[in-house]
Protein backbone atom coordinates (compact mmCIF):
# COMPACT_ATOMS: atom_id res chain seq x y z
CA UNK A 1 0.00 0.00 0.00
CA UNK A 2 3.02 2.12 1.15
CA UNK A 3 4.74 1.82 -2.40
CA UNK A 4 1.56 1.70 -4.32
CA UNK A 5 0.94 5.60 -2.80
CA UNK A 6 5.02 6.40 -3.13
CA UNK A 7 4.39 5.62 -6.78
CA UNK A 8 1.79 7.81 -7.05
CA UNK A 9 3.25 10.51 -5.26
CA UNK A 10 6.00 10.61 -7.93
CA UNK A 11 3.79 10.25 -10.97
CA UNK A 12 2.23 13.28 -9.88
CA UNK A 13 5.62 15.27 -8.61
CA UNK A 14 7.13 14.06 -11.98
CA UNK A 15 3.63 15.69 -13.91
CA UNK A 16 4.09 18.85 -11.90
CA UNK A 17 7.51 19.36 -12.87
CA UNK A 18 7.34 18.89 -16.80
CA UNK A 19 3.99 21.19 -16.70
CA UNK A 20 5.88 24.25 -14.87
CA UNK A 21 9.13 24.01 -17.10
CA UNK A 22 6.16 23.85 -19.97
CA UNK A 23 4.92 26.81 -18.47
CA UNK A 24 7.83 28.70 -17.77
CA UNK A 25 9.54 28.27 -21.84
CA UNK A 26 5.73 29.30 -22.84
CA UNK A 27 6.18 32.70 -20.68
CA UNK A 28 9.38 33.12 -22.51
CA UNK A 29 8.28 32.23 -25.95
CA UNK A 30 5.50 34.40 -25.57
CA UNK A 31 7.50 37.50 -23.59
CA UNK A 32 10.43 37.94 -25.41
CA UNK A 33 12.36 36.13 -28.65
CA UNK A 34 14.84 34.46 -26.25
CA UNK A 35 14.13 30.83 -27.93
CA UNK A 36 13.70 32.00 -31.14
CA UNK A 37 17.47 30.05 -31.39
CA UNK A 38 16.49 27.01 -30.08
CA UNK A 39 12.75 27.02 -32.52
CA UNK A 40 15.38 27.66 -34.95
CA UNK A 41 17.32 24.68 -34.78
CA UNK A 42 14.76 22.12 -33.85
CA UNK A 43 12.66 22.84 -36.97
CA UNK A 44 15.67 22.77 -39.29
CA UNK A 45 16.99 19.83 -37.83
CA UNK A 46 13.71 17.69 -36.84
CA UNK A 47 10.67 19.36 -38.16
CA UNK A 48 11.52 20.30 -41.63
CA UNK A 49 12.39 17.27 -42.52
CA UNK A 50 8.78 15.77 -41.28
CA UNK A 51 7.31 18.97 -43.05
CA UNK A 52 9.45 18.53 -46.39
CA UNK A 53 8.05 14.87 -46.58
CA UNK A 54 4.46 15.89 -45.44
CA UNK A 55 4.56 18.92 -48.35
CA UNK A 56 5.79 16.17 -51.14
CA UNK A 57 2.03 14.62 -52.16
CA UNK A 58 0.78 18.18 -52.06
CA UNK A 59 3.93 18.81 -54.36
CA UNK A 60 3.12 15.70 -56.58
CA UNK A 61 -0.23 16.95 -57.56
CA UNK A 62 0.61 20.52 -58.58
CA UNK A 63 3.67 18.83 -60.44
CA UNK A 64 1.17 16.40 -62.25
CA UNK A 65 -1.19 19.31 -62.59
CA UNK A 66 0.99 21.07 -64.64
CA UNK A 67 2.44 18.47 -66.38
CA UNK A 68 -0.41 16.29 -67.55
CA UNK A 69 -2.38 19.39 -68.65
CA UNK A 70 -3.54 18.68 -72.71
CA UNK A 71 -1.95 20.67 -75.26
CA UNK A 72 -5.21 22.93 -75.25
CA UNK A 73 -5.05 24.10 -71.50
CA UNK A 74 -1.51 25.04 -72.60
CA UNK A 75 -2.09 26.89 -75.45
CA UNK A 76 -5.14 28.89 -74.19
CA UNK A 77 -2.79 29.83 -70.56
CA UNK A 78 0.06 30.52 -72.92
CA UNK A 79 -2.51 33.23 -75.20
CA UNK A 80 -3.29 34.79 -71.39
CA UNK A 81 -0.32 34.65 -70.20
CA UNK A 82 0.73 36.81 -73.40
CA UNK A 83 -2.13 38.91 -73.45
CA UNK A 84 -1.33 39.71 -69.82
CA UNK A 85 2.39 40.34 -70.58
CA UNK A 86 1.53 42.97 -73.25
CA UNK A 87 -1.41 44.90 -70.87
CA UNK A 88 1.99 45.02 -68.18
CA UNK A 89 4.65 46.11 -70.88
CA UNK A 90 2.27 49.14 -71.89
CA UNK A 91 1.95 50.02 -68.10
CA UNK A 92 5.46 50.08 -67.51
CA UNK A 93 5.86 52.28 -70.50
CA UNK A 94 3.57 54.37 -68.45
CA UNK A 95 5.33 53.89 -65.34
CA UNK A 96 9.00 54.94 -66.11
CA UNK A 97 7.51 58.34 -67.80
CA UNK A 98 6.12 59.05 -64.08
CA UNK A 99 8.89 57.68 -62.35
CA UNK A 100 11.49 60.37 -63.99
CA UNK A 101 8.85 62.78 -63.03
CA UNK A 102 8.49 62.17 -59.69
CA UNK A 103 12.28 61.84 -59.23
CA UNK A 104 12.31 65.42 -60.49
CA UNK A 105 9.48 66.71 -58.75
CA UNK A 106 11.32 65.53 -55.38
CA UNK A 107 14.00 66.98 -56.28
CA UNK A 108 12.57 70.62 -57.09
CA UNK A 109 11.29 70.00 -53.67
CA UNK A 110 14.57 69.09 -52.39
CA UNK A 111 13.17 66.17 -50.08
CA UNK A 112 14.44 63.07 -52.24
CA UNK A 113 13.39 59.55 -50.23
CA UNK A 114 14.14 57.23 -52.93
CA UNK A 115 13.48 53.62 -51.93
CA UNK A 116 15.05 50.40 -53.63
CA UNK A 117 13.58 47.17 -53.33
CA UNK A 118 15.26 43.74 -54.08
CA UNK A 119 12.26 41.18 -54.46
CA UNK A 120 12.89 36.94 -54.68
CA UNK A 121 9.99 34.47 -55.18
CA UNK A 122 9.20 31.73 -52.80
CA UNK A 123 6.40 28.81 -52.55
CA UNK A 124 4.37 28.28 -49.85
CA UNK A 125 4.70 24.68 -48.20
CA UNK A 126 1.65 22.86 -48.20
CA UNK A 127 1.60 21.99 -44.72
CA UNK A 128 -1.16 23.02 -41.99
CA UNK A 129 -0.45 24.72 -39.20
CA UNK A 130 -2.13 25.38 -35.88
CA UNK A 131 -5.87 26.37 -36.58
CA UNK A 132 -6.33 28.72 -34.74
CA UNK A 133 -3.46 31.07 -36.00
CA UNK A 134 -3.09 32.60 -39.36
CA UNK A 135 0.08 31.65 -40.41
CA UNK A 136 1.74 29.89 -43.35
CA UNK A 137 5.27 28.22 -44.40
CA UNK A 138 7.24 28.75 -47.14
CA UNK A 139 10.31 27.55 -48.69
CA UNK A 140 13.08 29.95 -48.32
CA UNK A 141 14.93 30.51 -44.77
CA UNK A 142 18.03 31.60 -43.06
CA UNK A 143 20.20 30.06 -46.46
CA UNK A 144 18.48 32.80 -49.03
CA UNK A 145 19.59 35.98 -46.55
CA UNK A 146 15.69 36.19 -44.87
CA UNK A 147 15.68 38.01 -42.11
CA UNK A 148 12.76 38.33 -38.87
CA UNK A 149 10.26 41.24 -39.68
CA UNK A 150 10.90 40.83 -43.60
CA UNK A 151 7.55 42.09 -45.39
CA UNK A 152 5.79 38.93 -47.97
CA UNK A 153 3.48 40.27 -50.40
CA UNK A 154 1.70 38.47 -53.27
CA UNK A 155 0.76 39.70 -56.90
CA UNK A 156 -2.27 41.30 -55.46
CA UNK A 157 -0.67 42.83 -52.36
CA UNK A 158 0.44 42.23 -48.65
CA UNK A 159 0.21 38.95 -47.13
CA UNK A 160 2.36 39.49 -43.72
CA UNK A 161 5.89 39.21 -42.23
CA UNK A 162 8.19 36.70 -41.28
CA UNK A 163 8.29 35.73 -37.94
CA UNK A 164 10.02 32.57 -37.51
CA UNK A 165 13.32 30.84 -39.70
CA UNK A 166 14.95 28.00 -40.21
CA UNK A 167 17.91 27.34 -41.99
CA UNK A 168 15.13 26.28 -45.34
CA UNK A 169 11.72 27.69 -44.41
CA UNK A 170 10.20 30.44 -43.01
CA UNK A 171 6.74 31.24 -41.16
CA UNK A 172 4.88 33.77 -42.07
CA UNK A 173 2.29 35.56 -40.03
CA UNK A 174 -0.70 37.05 -41.92
CA UNK A 175 -2.28 40.02 -42.01
CA UNK A 176 -5.50 38.19 -40.78
CA UNK A 177 -3.90 37.13 -37.36
CA UNK A 178 -5.19 39.05 -34.30
CA UNK A 179 -1.69 39.66 -33.17
CA UNK A 180 -0.68 41.61 -36.38
CA UNK A 181 -1.39 45.08 -37.02
CA UNK A 182 -0.27 46.85 -39.88
CA UNK A 183 0.10 51.10 -40.93
CA UNK A 184 -2.13 51.44 -43.46
CA UNK A 185 -3.02 54.85 -45.50
CA UNK A 186 -6.33 55.37 -47.70
CA UNK A 187 -5.47 55.64 -51.17
CA UNK A 188 -7.94 58.24 -51.93
CA UNK A 189 -7.23 60.89 -49.45
CA UNK A 190 -4.36 59.74 -47.43
CA UNK A 191 -5.82 59.03 -44.08
CA UNK A 192 -3.46 57.28 -42.39
CA UNK A 193 -5.14 53.96 -40.01
CA UNK A 194 -4.23 50.74 -39.04
CA UNK A 195 -5.60 47.40 -39.92
CA UNK A 196 -5.53 44.64 -37.58
CA UNK A 197 -6.44 41.09 -38.18
CA UNK A 198 -9.22 38.87 -36.75
CA UNK A 199 -8.41 35.73 -37.55
CA UNK A 200 -10.22 35.32 -40.74
CA UNK A 201 -8.30 35.30 -43.71
CA UNK A 202 -11.18 37.63 -45.75
CA UNK A 203 -11.38 40.37 -43.30
CA UNK A 204 -9.17 42.79 -41.08
CA UNK A 205 -10.56 45.55 -38.73
CA UNK A 206 -9.66 48.97 -39.15
CA UNK A 207 -8.21 51.16 -35.63
CA UNK A 208 -9.69 54.21 -34.08
CA UNK A 209 -11.18 55.59 -37.01
CA UNK A 210 -13.32 58.97 -36.13
CA UNK A 211 -17.36 58.80 -36.99
CA UNK A 212 -16.12 61.85 -38.93
CA UNK A 213 -13.58 60.43 -41.22
CA UNK A 214 -14.25 60.36 -45.14
CA UNK A 215 -13.39 57.05 -45.68
CA UNK A 216 -15.97 54.95 -48.17
CA UNK A 217 -16.71 51.13 -49.01
CA UNK A 218 -14.56 50.61 -52.14
CA UNK A 219 -11.52 52.25 -50.48
CA UNK A 220 -8.25 50.93 -51.43
CA UNK A 221 -5.72 50.79 -48.31
CA UNK A 222 -2.30 51.04 -49.15
CA UNK A 223 1.10 50.61 -46.78
CA UNK A 224 1.76 53.30 -45.51
CA UNK A 225 5.65 52.98 -44.88
CA UNK A 226 5.00 54.12 -41.14
CA UNK A 227 6.46 51.34 -38.66
CA UNK A 228 9.20 50.88 -41.01
CA UNK A 229 8.93 47.28 -41.56
CA UNK A 230 6.72 47.42 -44.37
CA UNK A 231 7.63 49.46 -48.40
CA UNK A 232 5.48 51.99 -48.69
CA UNK A 233 2.24 52.37 -51.52
CA UNK A 234 1.78 48.53 -51.50
CA UNK A 235 -2.14 47.55 -51.47
CA UNK A 236 -3.04 45.90 -48.46
CA UNK A 237 -6.94 45.62 -48.54
CA UNK A 238 -10.55 47.10 -49.86
CA UNK A 239 -12.87 49.08 -47.40
CA UNK A 240 -16.34 46.56 -47.29
CA UNK A 241 -18.43 47.73 -44.42
CA UNK A 242 -18.44 51.15 -42.84
CA UNK A 243 -20.24 51.80 -39.85
CA UNK A 244 -20.91 54.90 -38.19
CA UNK A 245 -21.91 54.61 -34.21
CA UNK A 246 -23.04 58.09 -33.08
CA UNK A 247 -22.73 56.51 -29.67
CA UNK A 248 -19.52 55.39 -29.86
CA UNK A 249 -15.85 57.33 -30.15
CA UNK A 250 -14.83 55.27 -33.53
CA UNK A 251 -16.77 54.03 -36.33
CA UNK A 252 -16.19 50.49 -37.14
CA UNK A 253 -14.70 50.05 -40.36
CA UNK A 254 -14.04 46.46 -42.20
CA UNK A 255 -11.81 45.56 -45.03
CA UNK A 256 -11.14 42.80 -47.59
CA UNK A 257 -6.97 41.70 -47.70
CA UNK A 258 -6.66 42.38 -51.76
CA UNK A 259 -3.96 39.65 -51.03
CA UNK A 260 -5.35 35.95 -51.52
CA UNK A 261 -4.05 34.61 -48.18
CA UNK A 262 -5.41 31.20 -48.08
CA UNK A 263 -4.78 30.51 -51.80
CA UNK A 264 -1.99 32.06 -52.88
CA UNK A 265 0.98 29.36 -53.89
CA UNK A 266 3.97 31.88 -54.99
CA UNK A 267 5.07 34.75 -53.03
CA UNK A 268 7.56 37.43 -52.90
CA UNK A 269 9.87 38.46 -50.25
CA UNK A 270 10.76 42.09 -50.35
CA UNK A 271 14.27 43.54 -49.48
CA UNK A 272 13.88 47.27 -48.33
CA UNK A 273 16.46 49.40 -48.64
CA UNK A 274 15.86 52.72 -47.63
CA UNK A 275 18.24 55.58 -49.13
CA UNK A 276 16.86 58.74 -47.53
CA UNK A 277 18.95 62.02 -47.87
CA UNK A 278 17.90 64.90 -46.06
CA UNK B 1 17.42 -6.27 -25.57
CA UNK B 2 16.38 -6.66 -29.39
CA UNK B 3 12.45 -6.61 -27.69
CA UNK B 4 13.32 -3.03 -26.41
CA UNK B 5 14.99 -1.15 -29.55
CA UNK B 6 12.32 -2.18 -31.53
CA UNK B 7 9.39 -0.74 -29.07
CA UNK B 8 11.49 2.42 -28.52
CA UNK B 9 11.19 2.27 -32.55
CA UNK B 10 8.14 1.76 -32.70
CA UNK B 11 6.56 4.00 -30.18
CA UNK B 12 8.84 7.14 -31.66
CA UNK B 13 7.51 6.40 -35.07
CA UNK B 14 3.60 6.13 -34.81
CA UNK B 15 4.39 9.15 -32.90
CA UNK B 16 6.01 10.94 -35.03
CA UNK B 17 3.65 9.73 -38.05
CA UNK B 18 1.01 11.93 -35.51
CA UNK B 19 2.86 14.97 -36.12
CA UNK B 20 2.96 13.97 -39.78
CA UNK B 21 -0.65 13.44 -39.96
CA UNK B 22 -1.34 17.01 -37.76
CA UNK B 23 0.05 18.63 -40.71
CA UNK B 24 -0.86 17.05 -43.47
CA UNK B 25 -2.84 19.59 -45.75
CA UNK B 26 -6.78 19.16 -45.50
CA UNK B 27 -9.23 21.58 -47.32
CA UNK B 28 -10.77 24.28 -44.25
CA UNK B 29 -13.36 21.91 -43.36
CA UNK B 30 -11.86 18.89 -42.44
CA UNK B 31 -8.71 20.77 -40.94
CA UNK B 32 -11.59 22.34 -38.34
CA UNK B 33 -12.33 19.05 -37.80
CA UNK B 34 -9.12 17.13 -37.41
CA UNK B 35 -8.49 14.89 -34.83
CA UNK B 36 -5.61 15.72 -32.22
CA UNK B 37 -3.37 12.45 -33.61
CA UNK B 38 -0.57 12.51 -31.26
CA UNK B 39 -2.69 13.03 -28.32
CA UNK B 40 -4.66 9.62 -29.13
CA UNK B 41 -1.12 8.04 -29.92
CA UNK B 42 0.24 8.87 -27.11
CA UNK B 43 -2.92 7.72 -24.81
CA UNK B 44 -2.38 4.40 -26.23
CA UNK B 45 1.13 3.96 -25.56
CA UNK B 46 0.10 5.34 -22.01
CA UNK B 47 -2.32 2.23 -21.74
CA UNK B 48 -0.27 -0.32 -23.50
CA UNK B 49 2.91 0.39 -21.38
CA UNK B 50 2.18 2.23 -18.63
CA UNK B 51 4.99 1.03 -17.19
CA UNK B 52 7.44 2.48 -20.19
CA UNK B 53 6.06 5.39 -21.31
CA UNK B 54 7.08 8.72 -19.00
CA UNK B 55 6.38 12.26 -19.53
CA UNK B 56 9.79 13.13 -21.33
CA UNK B 57 8.12 10.98 -24.36
CA UNK B 58 5.39 13.65 -23.95
CA UNK B 59 7.57 16.62 -23.24
CA UNK B 60 9.92 16.33 -26.20
CA UNK B 61 6.99 14.99 -28.93
CA UNK B 62 5.27 18.26 -27.50
CA UNK B 63 7.86 20.66 -28.39
CA UNK B 64 8.29 19.15 -32.03
CA UNK B 65 4.44 19.39 -32.56
CA UNK B 66 5.15 22.91 -31.28
CA UNK B 67 7.46 23.62 -34.15
CA UNK B 68 5.97 22.18 -36.44
CA UNK B 69 2.47 23.95 -36.28
CA UNK B 70 3.73 27.45 -34.94
CA UNK B 71 2.00 27.53 -31.09
CA UNK B 72 3.64 28.51 -28.53
CA UNK B 73 6.98 26.55 -27.64
CA UNK B 74 5.72 24.83 -24.50
CA UNK B 75 2.03 24.60 -25.25
CA UNK B 76 1.12 21.15 -26.66
CA UNK B 77 4.14 19.89 -24.14
CA UNK B 78 1.80 21.12 -21.35
CA UNK B 79 -1.18 19.46 -22.92
CA UNK B 80 0.22 15.85 -23.84
CA UNK B 81 1.97 16.26 -20.25
CA UNK B 82 -1.87 16.82 -18.91
CA UNK B 83 -3.11 14.15 -20.64
CA UNK B 84 -0.24 11.60 -19.97
CA UNK B 85 -0.88 11.98 -16.96
CA UNK B 86 -4.32 11.13 -16.36
CA UNK B 87 -4.46 8.15 -18.12
CA UNK B 88 -0.72 6.84 -16.20
CA UNK B 89 -3.17 7.67 -12.62
CA UNK B 90 -5.90 5.43 -14.39
CA UNK B 91 -4.45 3.30 -16.83
CA UNK B 92 -5.56 0.00 -14.87
CA UNK B 93 -9.25 1.04 -14.97
CA UNK B 94 -8.64 2.24 -18.37
CA UNK B 95 -7.57 -1.22 -19.62
CA UNK B 96 -10.79 -2.92 -18.58
CA UNK B 97 -13.52 -0.39 -19.97
CA UNK B 98 -14.90 -1.80 -23.19
CA UNK B 99 -13.76 0.19 -25.97
CA UNK B 100 -16.90 2.95 -26.21
CA UNK B 101 -16.52 3.55 -22.64
CA UNK B 102 -13.11 4.31 -22.94
CA UNK B 103 -13.36 6.33 -26.01
CA UNK B 104 -15.96 8.54 -23.87
CA UNK B 105 -12.87 9.10 -21.25
CA UNK B 106 -10.32 10.21 -24.32
CA UNK B 107 -12.99 12.53 -25.57
CA UNK B 108 -12.84 14.37 -21.55
CA UNK B 109 -8.77 14.47 -21.39
CA UNK B 110 -8.74 16.00 -24.80
CA UNK B 111 -11.26 18.30 -23.89
CA UNK B 112 -9.24 19.22 -20.78
CA UNK B 113 -6.49 19.56 -22.66
CA UNK B 114 -8.35 22.12 -25.06
CA UNK B 115 -9.65 23.86 -22.10
CA UNK B 116 -6.05 24.26 -21.41
CA UNK B 117 -5.39 25.07 -24.87
CA UNK B 118 -8.34 27.45 -24.86
CA UNK B 119 -6.72 29.86 -21.91
CA UNK B 120 -3.60 29.87 -23.80
CA UNK B 121 -5.21 30.97 -26.86
CA UNK B 122 -6.88 33.73 -24.76
CA UNK B 123 -3.60 35.31 -23.38
CA UNK B 124 -2.12 35.77 -26.68
CA UNK B 125 -5.32 37.19 -28.10
CA UNK B 126 -6.21 33.98 -30.96
CA UNK B 127 -9.52 33.02 -29.35
CA UNK B 128 -11.73 30.94 -31.99
CA UNK B 129 -14.24 32.21 -34.00
CA UNK B 130 -16.82 29.72 -32.66
CA UNK B 131 -16.46 27.62 -29.69
CA UNK B 132 -18.57 24.87 -30.66
CA UNK B 133 -15.99 24.18 -33.87
CA UNK B 134 -13.10 24.50 -31.60
CA UNK B 135 -14.45 21.50 -29.71
CA UNK B 136 -15.53 19.20 -32.30
CA UNK B 137 -11.71 17.94 -33.00
CA UNK B 138 -12.19 15.80 -29.15
CA UNK B 139 -15.47 14.84 -31.11
CA UNK B 140 -13.87 13.29 -34.29
CA UNK B 141 -10.90 11.90 -31.44
CA UNK B 142 -13.33 9.81 -29.68
CA UNK B 143 -14.97 8.77 -32.88
CA UNK B 144 -12.01 7.47 -34.02
CA UNK B 145 -10.54 5.81 -31.16
CA UNK B 146 -12.00 2.38 -31.30
CA UNK B 147 -10.54 2.20 -34.63
CA UNK B 148 -7.11 3.65 -33.37
CA UNK B 149 -6.96 1.03 -30.86
CA UNK B 150 -7.59 -2.03 -32.78
CA UNK B 151 -4.89 -0.80 -35.27
CA UNK B 152 -2.41 0.12 -32.70
CA UNK B 153 -3.19 -3.10 -30.96
CA UNK B 154 -2.90 -5.22 -34.34
CA UNK B 155 0.50 -3.18 -34.45
CA UNK B 156 1.73 -3.95 -31.05
CA UNK B 157 1.16 -7.66 -31.48
CA UNK B 158 2.96 -7.93 -34.68
CA UNK B 159 5.98 -5.77 -34.13
CA UNK B 160 6.23 -6.29 -29.79
CA UNK B 161 5.19 -10.15 -29.42
CA UNK B 162 8.37 -12.25 -27.90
Amino acid sequence: MQSLLQETLGLTLRALATATICIVLMTADHRNNALQQARSSIGTYLVYPIQYLVAIPGNVIQWSVENLSSRNTLLEKNSELNRQNLELLVRQQQLQSLQQENARLRELMRSSARIDEDILIAEVLTVDQDYNRQQILINKGKSSNLYPGQPIIDAKGVMGQIVELTQYSARVLLISDPSHALPVQNNRNGVRTIAQGKGDPAEVDLLHIPNNTDIKIGDLLITSGLGGRFPSNYPVATVTEVEIRPGEEFARVAAKPTAELDTSREVLLVWVKRESDE
Amino acid sequence: MRIKHRRSFLVNFSLLLGIALTILPLPNWAAAIRPDWVALILIYWCIALPTKMGFITAFIFGILLDIATGTLLGQHALGLTIVAYAVLRIHARLRLFPLVQQAVIVMLLLLAKQMVFLWIYGITNNEPESIVVYFLPSLTSMILWPLLYIFMHNMQRRFLST
